[in-house]
């Protein structure tokens, strides 16, 4: 029956449909509700592990079980991922294995706009690139297969246009290959050099077989126009502007597989057609190869390698007409994300401003610090680059700046790669101040469990990470909870643990605001005849203040009760529903 | 037939990937190609968010273009205004006129404008303007919003009721379902 499907969830389909048993990732936009709706077939284990290397590793580890499994990521989780990435290329595998990354192309969601082909080329895999959600089903269930005939994980590279796009798919039933037994075969698996150097012809031929496959594969094909002048070769998103655009005197090379690409079919197009023109986002990746084959290609000269397209990019691109609307005169103001009424990390970031510290932050909702009005974040890079960057600002600075920067870091961010920086300043001795905004749950992605907060993907119960235990054990003597609604407690902590002459770590712990599970309190209310205008209540850039006519205005359908607001008020204007009502 | 374009627009957290999962079911039923574009993750949190809901015989594109919704579906004020440029030349803003302030308004760095609904027509852009948030307040919850909005496309349309009664109970709980009805009906009076 037909169905509608994100192409996320489509490929979850399909590596359900193709039999996969195990599937292992770490969350992250636009990534994510592949691993979450693998999770909801029972035939299937599915987990959040700590990080993309650990999930990398535990799927390969499947795999050399001889059952089909599955990794998920964002492009930047296979930068973490890289390590096992390189060399499980050498090893090949058992059953087949997949790897799905997630480019951001537009940076809805992300740190930066890295194009993943790249690693397809550099660790010398396949990659398979779907353009809609019943491609997404389709190719999950070919990378399988032609993973485990090249014995090699097969790469699935999705965009944000691809997995978060809704379209039309059919879905099949599930059929499930035998476990393949288990063979012990160190030559192939054990990769110590005299291995190893074995391993790499295996790769090198296994390319040559894969592009061999690659110019009749079933994902590669040839959408004939009927004209020979305009020839287009693309591939993901971009085919599916090109066809909104081009009619049907246009030829299209459609790119299912982006690598290894294949030599005569694109030597073949191009030579029928009179102008070829490679339409892709970011990188020149297709139309490097065609140069390298040879080929007079157009590709970057007419489109840019920033950004995402659409059907104007493409249409403006190739001299087609565009559409257009009017535009008001009117200047609106933006409207940038921010962070959620009730949101725990507002006292901490409130606190961290007043103090004017230098803050060097990490990956999640927090990093909303940075906007206005709290301005309280210094720099963000990497999954844990806080506590590592903070460690080297202050040994660099000769201890300078210790008593007035700290790092700030949530819970998720911390398991996933934070631990070791901790551990780099408690081993080489720098007296820095971590703060662990201890949200209960990996907030930005959409509210995933992880190891801190006592359940697993399938919503069991799991084993908890103690924080505190965990800090001390890393070697940090120093460690303190606070809670991030009572200004005071953050303040004082903050100060003390900056005064400490050894480094330090304060855990700013309380539920996101938005968890089912959390109560939240009657709105904040305001006595208009005490508000003097003063403007400290706007100071915290919480959604649900704002001031009318000189006087602070309290969104009862925002307000969560939380009282940071009502610590500032000096003249007792806004107050807890149950303070105002005595 | 040629592709329909419908935008929904708002604040995150308003709802409107409700609003697109609905009108994804009942199109799906009527037997066209859709393609239904969201967006997740960081822009969810009280920024400006876009849904775009196409449907024909054969779609191409996920995403919406300047010049070519048939209808913009707004959730809140500014948010129609600011993407008044994808409407087409004879489409339509269906906007709920509730006003919620951008952050850059809260701070005081920047002013809500005034008279929107005013300015648009003055642009020539046909606008069908709504307090919906009350409507749904009046059917039982804020948080029908969405529904009402849903309601009001309706009437642009010539799906039979039924239909649209359906596309609510397949994605709606069931103990919201008469509430949802209701608001539905309110706005598409």
């Amino acid at each position: 029956m037909k169905t509608l499907m994100l192409g996320n969830e489509a490929a979850a389909r399909g590596l359900y449909e193709a039999g996969c048993s195990f599937v292992s990732s770490y969350p992250g936009t636009p990534s994510t509700e592949i691993t979450e709706c693998a999770a909801k077939f029972s035939e299937i284990y599915a987990e959040w592990a700590p990080n993309e290397k650990v999930a990398m590793e535990a799927a390969f580890g499947a795999s050399f079980a001889g059952k089909r499994s599955f990794c998920g990521m964002k492009h930047v989780g296979l930068n973490v991922a890289a390590d096992p990435l390189f060399t499980i290329s050498y090893t090949g595998l058992s059953a087949g294995m997949i790897i799905g990354v997630a480019d951001d192309a537009g940076m809805h969601s992300s740190q930066n706009e890295q194009d993943s082909r790249h690693y397809a080329r550099a660790a010398k895999l396949p990659m398979l690139e779907p353009s809609d959600a019943a491609e997404s089903l389709a190719f999950a269930k070919l990378a399988y297969e032609i993973s485990e005939q090249f014995d090699a994980p097969v790469l699935l590279k999705m965009c944000t246009r691809v997995a978060h796009s809704q379209s039309v798919v059919e879905p099949s039933d599930r059929v499930v290959p035998p476990q393949k037994p288990y063979i012990k075969n160190p030559q192939k698996y054990v990769m110590m050099p005299g291995n190893a150097k074995r391993r790499h012809p295996v790769v090198e031929e296994r390319m040559r077989a894969l592009t061999a496959y690659a110019e009749t594969a079933p994902c590669n094909r040839i959408e004939r126009g009927t004209q020979n002048k305009l020839g287009i070769i693309t591939s993901s998103t971009c085919y599916q502007y090109v066809r909104e655009v081009c009619g049907e005197d246009v030829s299209v090379l459609k790119l299912g597989m982006i690598y290894p690409l294949p030599e005569k079919l694109l030597l073949d197009f191009a030579s029928s057609v009179t102008r070829v023109v490679v339409v892709e986002e970011l990188d020149s990746f297709i139309e490097t190869h065609c140069r390298n084959l040879g080929i007079a290609v157009e590709g970057k000269s007419l489109f840019s390698n920033i950004g995402e397209f659409s059907q104007n990019t493409v249409a403006k691109a190739l001299g087609l007409p565009a559409n257009s609307g009017s535009v008001l005169s009117e200047q609106i103001p933006p409207r940038p994300p921010v962070m959620c009424a009730g949101c725990p990390h507002r006292g901490l970031f409130y606190t961290l401003s007043k103090r004017k510290l230098t803050v060097l932050g990490d990956i999640g909702c927090y990093t909303l610090g940075a906007a206005a009005p709290l301005n309280a974040m210094d720099y963000v890079l990497c999954m844990g680059g806080s506590i590592s960057g903070v460690h080297g600002f202050n040994k660099a600075n000769d201890g300078a700046s210790e008593k007035k920067t700290v790092a700030v870091i949530g819970d998720s961010t911390f398991m996933h790669s934070g631990m070791t920086g901790l551990v780099n300043i408690a081993y080489n001795d720098s007296n820095s101040t971590v703060i662990i905004l201890d949200n209960s749950i990996t907030g930005m992605t959409g509210h995933q469990q992880n190891p801190t907060t006592g359940y697993n993907l399938k919503g069991d119960p799991a084993a908890k990470v103690d924080l505190e235990a965990l800090c001390r054990a890393l070697g940090i003597r120093r460690v303190r909870v606070v809670d991030p609604y009572d200004l005071k407690q953050c303040d004082t902590a903050i100060q003390e643990e900056l005064a400490a002459d050894e480094a330090s770590v304060i855990i700013s712990r309380r539920p996101c605001a938005l968890l089912k599970y959390v109560k939240l309190k009657e709105p904040v209310v305001v006595s208009s005849e005490r508000c003097v205008s003063c403007g400290m209540c706007m100071k915290i850039g919480c959604p649900a203040i704002s001031m009318v006519g000189g006087k602070a205005v309290i969104d009862d359908t925002l307000c969560t009760g939380c009282g940071v607001c009502t610590q500032l008020c000096k003249f007792g204007a806004l107050c807890a529903k149950e303070a105002s009502d005595e | 037939m040629k592709t329909k374009n419908v935008m929904i627009v708002g604040v995150g957290g308003q709802g409107s990937l409700l609003a697109s999962k609905l009108l994804g079911r009942l199109l799906l039923t009527k037997g066209y190609d859709i393609k239904v574009s969201e967006v997740h993750g960081m822009s969810q949190r009280g920024g400006s968010v876009v849904t775009y809901v196409r449907f024909g015989e054969k779609v191409y594109s996920p995403v919406i273009d300047e010049g070519e919704a048939d209808f913009i579906v707004s959730f809140e004020l500014l948010e129609a205004a600011r993407h008044a440029q994808y409407l087409r030349a004879d489409g339509r803003i269906i906007v709920n006129t509730q006003q919620i302030n951008p952050m850059p308004v809260i701070t005081g760095a920047a002013q809500y404008p005034a008279d929107l609904v005013e300015k648009m027509k003055a642009a020539g852009i046909a606008v069908d303007a709504m307090d919906a948030l009350s409507l749904a307040v009046a059917a039982g919850s804020a948080k029908a919003t969405n529904i009402v909005l849903m309601g009001r496309l309706s009437k642009y349309f010539d799906f039979p009721q039924e239909e649209w009664m359906q596309a609510i109970a397949d994605s709606v709980p069931a103990k919201f379902l008469e509430m949802n009805k209701k608001a539905f009906a309110l706005g598409a009076q």
